[in-house]
């Protein structure tokens, strides 16, 4: 066509912008993409408290590594055009008169979409090992290894604070969320009023809490460690509020604090609904 | 012709009464306490789901509705229906004359309808604007201490809800309706009076949201999540009310543009030579029309829920607030693309201009315009990867979002290459332009990571996805449209607008913008949740940081109100009919345009960007003498 024969002649003469700046960016590129995985990469939340979290950490690292050639090719593109192709009067004079050039659509065509399949592979192969830490429901789809020996623990969200159920230590409810080290726990997460969102931080767990609704999250602990915990999602007046900080102990210590809850919570179990997956709220009032 | 208008203008008390915005005011005041009493009269206070509360909801409902009845009537809406009933012959235009009382009610003119968009949605958004000033305020310190955490959320939710429902017309309700018929050489819209409906519905809409503070706020932020919504107060009703008439003016205004892009292009104006900012139009406005339908939609059945007891989403009577979470996001992604796809329209529009090239890839980018449009239907769930539903097509949902780049990526590279060897020239809607490449370049790398599930369980909810979502809306919807106001107020006015501030008001902002949001990336990775009033001590510097910023953000936006009134309103240095050399249509017309816009109906010979070709103007000017149709 035409519009490829305008192309070279507008060439001839001038110095070759595109290898120029192909050079700039691969070099650009070559420098900076180890610099940021090595530098950045471990900077990346949430930490290595489990798991979950320090597999987020490689997906991070990962997908901050991969976007920093395609950040630099743009900005040094339009950078490159900025200041090499300005005007040089002030009076209008017209460029080349370039409608479009198949070769370099083509390519684009070719590399945005392996990049993207890529991405997506790369996500979901992450998330089929073990679930990533997020909320999959009633019937999880992606579990990781050993998940039917887990530990079930259950959060509760209700405005405007989360408690926890040991099921297999006679449903006591807590307020604390103390968990064992080296242990997978499965995380059943509901809620008695609005939607909320249990993030335990440094645990790389977010799975929302929803009234009516099991939802399931599988986190494997490390070493005994702190952690925090936030409600995620906007749940009414004192949203901002919904914090706490949960505990990663070693196993002895975690039987004997579950044995001193059950004994202090001894005289109100009789109080408690019986252990479910889910709790029907009552109606509730108004509220702010 | 004045001399007679002088001579004929009637007494000032004769000329207010009438069907114009006074009487609207006043019916739309009076129909909203005759509708409060009625529902009064008729229902006790107690009726809603939640048992015994002083609120009555349907009051509140009734209210609004009757107080839109009255306000739209005294507008002047009814006038036409009631005259074609009577039998009085058809007509396609209302109240076009009069000078610049015509700004101040219904008016026919697509022009005059834009420029009052202009002013309307620009006020609600400088209130918007404000409550996020407030918003940066009381997040100066960790604790809660300018505002009680109730007012707080109102804020939240009024900042979130303004913008995101006045601006997803920022730039279709001004410019598009401004300039689709300069650009396609007609003489009006296909539906004028819709028109004109949909900017008083947006007008009447954005009061209404503000009243909510007369009646306790909402708790929900701009997205109103079951059952929070049921529980909330009275105020709640004012944010429902709000964004179902969002809705329904959106759907009007994009079957407008539909219409009119479709049925009235000039002769010669094909497919192929329509210029990609109505190609952008026209697929915002496909957007718009499929997606409000099921914001309404929702909205009434929450309404529903708060008024006659039904439990769409009550998990405790047998509803499920998955339902609102799966309809809302149904309408709110594409809603994100109603707000993205007109900047990207406006870079494209505006490039070939400042490069004085033709727009590279021409059928490229309208393919990226028309994937985006249709991607956007298939990825809502990415919005609720953790809550619990539908674990197994997490997958597909990871997928069809970062699909969405390969579109997005055409506009990229069809933009740059337009640069790529131009002559280029910087005046201040080529550096808003500019902007815009690094700012939604951000935004959608920063967009990959809440894509990618694992990722997205730390991100998710967090200020890493308000950051992102602030870099895609305020860094690139905001920045083209005030790209679009540089550029086409001089066509609008007839008044260039100052340069010099202009400079100080895009650098100020471009900085401020980066300061302000940039940070909050690092928050949200830290562990900030969204909508706090309170945060982990070892954020506030990052708080503190970003809040100066922003008011740095707010100034700059004051910098250009000077300007914008300096320069229209004192300086008023007369725009030549084209000051950018543009080939585009509408510059070949006078600076302001004249009501009927073109003598004669142009005859299109090819796109508006033939820099370069030498092939000669763009239309065959009409030989003047009398105009056409009507």
């Amino acid at each position: 066509m035409s519009t490829n024969a305008a192309d070279t002649t507008a060439i001839a003469g001038a110095p070759n912008h595109g290898k120029r700046f192909l050079t700039i960016w691969i070099v650009a590129s070559v420098i900076a993409t180890p610099l940021v995985a090595i530098f950045l990469g471990d900077l990346l939340p949430p930490g290595d408290a489990s798991a979950q979290a320090t597999q987020q950490v490689f997906d991070n690292s990962w997908l901050l590594t991969i976007s920093t050639p395609i950040f630099l090719f743009v900005l040094i593109l339009l950078l490159y055009t900025v200041f090499s192709f300005r005007a040089r009067t002030t009076e209008l004079v017209d460029g080349p008169p370039m409608r479009g050039n198949a070769r370099i659509q083509l390519l684009w065509m070719i590399i945005t979409p392996a990049v993207v399949l890529f991405l997506a592979g790369f996500g979901t192969y992450e998330l089929w090992q073990s679930g990533a830490g997020g909320g999959q429901g009633p019937n999880a789809a992606f579990l990781p290894a050993g998940y039917k020996q887990a530990l079930d623990v259950q959060v509760i969200g209700q405005q405007w604070a989360f408690t926890y159920r040991y099921p297999t230590y006679g449903g006591v409810e807590t307020p604390h969320l103390v968990l064992p080290a080296r242990t997978l726990v499965r995380l059943h997460v509901t809620s008695l009023d609005a939607v909320h969102s249990f993030w335990a931080y440094q645990l790389g767990v977010k799975a929302d809490a929803n009234p009516g609704v099991d939802n399931v999250a599988y986190v494997q602990t490390k070493g005994p460690e702190a952690f925090d915990i936030h409600c995620a999602e906007l749940c009414g007046l004192w949203h901002g509020y919904m914090f706490d900080t949960g505990h990663v102990v070693a196993s002895a210590q975690f039987a004997s604090w579950i044995k001193q809850q059950q004994s202090y919570f001894a005289p109100v179990m009789k109080y408690l609904p019986k252990y479910s997956t889910s709790y029907l709220p009552d109606p509730q009032r108004r509220a702010g | 012709m004045s001399a007679l208008a002088v001579e004929t203008r009637a007494p000032v008390w004769r000329r207010l009464i009438g069907f114009n915005l006074l009487t609207a005011i006043l019916l739309g005041i009076g129909g909203w306490y005759f509708g409060w009493w009625a529902a009064h009269q008729i229902t006790g206070p107690s009726i809603d789901y939640f048992g015994d509360t002083d609120q009555n909801d349907i009051a509140l409902f009734m209210g609004y509705f009757v107080g839109l009845l009255g306000f739209l009537i005294g507008l002047g809406f009814g006038v036409y229906p009631w005259a074609r009933l009577r039998g009085y012959p058809p007509s396609l235009r209302e109240k076009e004359t009069g000078g610049t009382a015509r700004y101040w009610g219904l008016c026919t003119d697509h022009k005059v309808v834009g420029i009052q968009y202009l002013w309307g949605i620009g006020l609600f958004f400088f209130i918007g604007g404000l409550n996020a000033m407030l918003i940066r305020t009381e997040l100066l310190s960790p604790t809660h201490h300018v505002f009680p955490a109730g007012n707080y959320l109102t804020l939240v939710g009024m900042h979130g809800t303004m913008m995101m429902g006045m601006f997803t017309s920022g730039i279709l309700g001004p410019f598009a309706n401004y300039l689709v018929p300069l650009m396609i050489g007609a003489r009006r819209m296909a539906f004028p009076r819709i028109e004109a409906l949909t900017f008083w519905l947006l007008m009447a809409a954005g009061t209404i949201l503000t009243t909510t503070i007369f009646f306790g706020g909402f708790p929900t932020g701009w997205t109103g999540y079951q059952p929070l919504n049921d529980q909330a107060n009275m105020g709640m009703d004012s944010y429902i009310v709000f964004f179902a008439l969002v809705g329904i003016s959106m759907c009007l205004l994009g079957l407008n543009m539909i219409a009119t892009i479709v049925t009235m292009r000039a002769p010669g104006l094909t497919w192929s030579r329509l210029p990609i900012f109505c190609w952008g139009v026209i697929s915002t406005a496909i957007l718009m029309v499929l997606a409000a339908p099921v914001l309404v939609a929702v909205l009434l059945m929450s309404m529903l829920d708060r008024t006659a007891q039904t439990s769409f989403f009550l998990s405790a009577a047998g509803g499920s607030q998955y339902l609102y979470e799966n309809l809302f996001w149904i309408f709110g992604h594409p809603e994100v693309y109603i707000l993205a796809l007109p900047g990207f329209a406006i870079v494209l529009e505006l490039l070939p201009v400042f490069s004085r090239k033709p727009l590279w890839g021409y059928r490229l980018a309208v393919a990226g315009l028309l994937g985006v449009t249709l991607l956007s239907w298939l990825v809502w769930q990415h919005h609720i990867f953790v809550s619990g539903i539908n674990s197994d097509l997490r997958p597909f949902y990871m997928l069809s979002t970062e699909l969405i780049s390969i579109p997005t990526g055409f506009t990229f590279i069809c933009g740059l290459m337009t640069l790529w060897r131009g002559n280029l020239r910087f005046p201040v809607p080529m550096l808003f332009c500019l902007a815009w490449f690094f700012n939604f370049l951000i935004g959608g790398l920063s967009g990959v990571f809440l894509s990618d599930v694992p990722s997205d369980v730390t991100t998710h909810g967090s200020f890493f996805s308000m950051a992102h979502f602030h870099y895609t809306i305020m860094g690139a919807l905001v920045f083209t449209f005030f790209a679009a106001i540089y550029y086409w107020v001089p066509k609008m006015t007839g008044y260039m607008l100052n340069e010099r501030l202009g400079k100080i008001h895009f650098w100020l902002m471009f900085v401020a913008f980066n300061s302000t949001f940039g940070p909050l990336f690092a928050a949200g990775f830290l562990g900030q949740p969204r909508r706090v009033v309170t945060y982990q001590s070892n954020l506030h510097f990052i708080n503190v940081w970003v809040s100066i910023s922003a008011f740095v953000l707010g100034f700059s936006l004051l910098i250009f109100l000077a300007n914008f009134v300096w320069s229209l309103v004192f300086a008023k240095v007369p725009a030549p009919p084209n000051p950018w050399g543009s080939r585009s249509l509408e510059w070949q017309l006078p600076s302001p345009v004249p009501v009927h816009n073109f003598d004669r109906i142009p005859h299109i010979t090819s796109d508006p960007y033939d820099y370069g070709d030498a092939r000669g103007p763009i239309a065959m000017p009409a030989p003047t003498g009398a105009g056409g149709m009507e």
